[in-house]
């Protein structure tokens, strides 16, 4: 456990990459990713997908299509990115420049008992996120190179995915509302004002 | 490969009756110029060669985004982003399609963002392929079951109409609605040169 107690913890982590959004947008992965992301302060900006496995990036890739001149922010986990792997080829074909995505990966299915992902077998998403066509790809282990990934993740001209290897010890629970109607249109609300409804 | 427009279809009848060269089929045309006046700007899609001429006409518009998907569940989640931001969208796939979406249905459904398919059927009227028939069988019952509203069509004539009755109920209240294109009035694959 030694090991473990070494590497970056995925609450601070998260609070670290969230600490100066600005007016990022951010959609955050069904599990552990959402309750960071809520534990580091809801925010109306943020939309956390509590359901439909595999999908935060894509939700974040329509987004950004919608929104070129915004930054839009995935943060999900390795177990979440890995059931929509062919995401990563349909963002790398169309490589918007405004998307980023930041994979919490501890290497487990955190929901279901801790199991292990292929990330804990050597799979490599980083890798296999460059090799689809991602601009700037990154692993980060530890917190001087945490602070370097940061501004990749808030500027640098994406596709951008970070992978950020987080340690298993475990967290408080921490939940954001999870009534899908009301994250749907706080978020419309608070980035398309008036115009939100239809 | 070659396909054969059933004789029951209007289209096949006025070909026939003017006993001159199949004519290009105006439906494609129609749904497209019928997405346009319904402000939809994302087109996602897994193509089929139902779909191809829909496909064509939206790449050559410089208002719409197309985006090819690995597979059709991601659409609904393209989609799902495009509302967040004030988009409109549409997903385009094959009857065997709607079987990879149906977890991912669940998110427009609870969240109720607005969901418009248009999905060309196969395994349905003189299949080839036996292998598309049990997906096909099952497709507008899987959709109702995973509470999509479904409008199957089999006159071509109605087609971009039912597109539009689609777009009007998803954009209007956040549902998910499906447009079926038969087979008998897409034409069957033969898989003959």
């Amino acid at each position: 456990m030694q090991e473990q107690d070494d590497k970056l913890r995925r609450r601070s982590t998260v609070a670290r990459i969230l600490a100066d959004r600005g007016d990022i947008l951010v959609i955050t992965g069904l599990g552990s990713t959402t309750y960071d992301c809520a534990a580091a302060g809801d925010h109306a900006l943020n939309f956390y997908l509590w359901g439909a496995m595999g999908s935060a990036v894509m939700v974040g890739f329509g987004l950004a299509m919608a929104q070129p001149k915004r930054r839009v922010l995935v943060i999900t986990g390795d177990g979440e990115l890995l059931m929509g792997l062919g995401a990563l080829a349909t963002v790398g074909a169309k490589r918007p420049e405004n998307l980023a995505v930041a994979v919490i990966d501890n290497e487990r299915y955190g929901e279901t008992g801790m199991q292990r992902t292929h990330t804990s077998a050597g799979v490599d998403l980083a890798g296999i996120a460059k090799m689809a066509g991602f601009r700037e790809t990154l692993v980060v282990r530890e917190a001087a190179e945490l602070e370097k990934a940061v501004p990749q993740l808030h500027h640098a001209k994406g596709p951008v995915l970070a992978v950020m290897k987080v340690s298993t010890a475990p967290d408080p629970l921490v939940l954001p509302p999870w009534d899908g109607p009301y994250l749907k249109m706080r978020f419309r609300h608070a980035l398309l004002g008036d115009k939100a409804a239809a | 490969m070659t396909t054969q427009t059933l004789d029951q279809t209007r289209a096949g009848q006025e070909a026939e009756a003017n006993m001159a060269p199949k004519a290009a089929p105006k439906w494609p045309d129609q749904i497209f110029q019928t997405l346009r006046e319904a402000e939809v700007t994302q087109v996602t899609y897994v193509p089929d060669a139902g779909h191809a001429r829909l496909i064509d006409l939206c790449h050559q518009d410089s208002d719409m985004k197309t985006t090819v998907l690995t597979t059709e569940e991601e659409g609904i989640g393209v989609l799902a982003g495009a509302w967040l931001g004030g988009d409109r969208g549409v997903l385009l796939m094959q009857s065997s399609g709607v079987g990879n979406c149906i977890n991912t249905l669940s998110m427009a459904r609870v969240c109720g963002f607005p969901l418009v398919m248009i999905v060309t059927m196969r395994g349905q009227w003189g299949e080839a392929n036996p292998w598309q028939v049990p997906m096909g069988q099952i497709t507008a019952d899987n959709l109702r079951l995973a509470g999509v509203v479904v409008y199957e069509v089999s006159d071509p004539d109605m087609a971009a109409l039912a597109v539009e009755a689609a777009a009007r109920i998803a954009f209007n209240g956040g549902l998910s609605a499906a447009v079926l294109l038969s087979q008998g009035m897409l034409g069957t694959k033969l898989f003959k040169e």
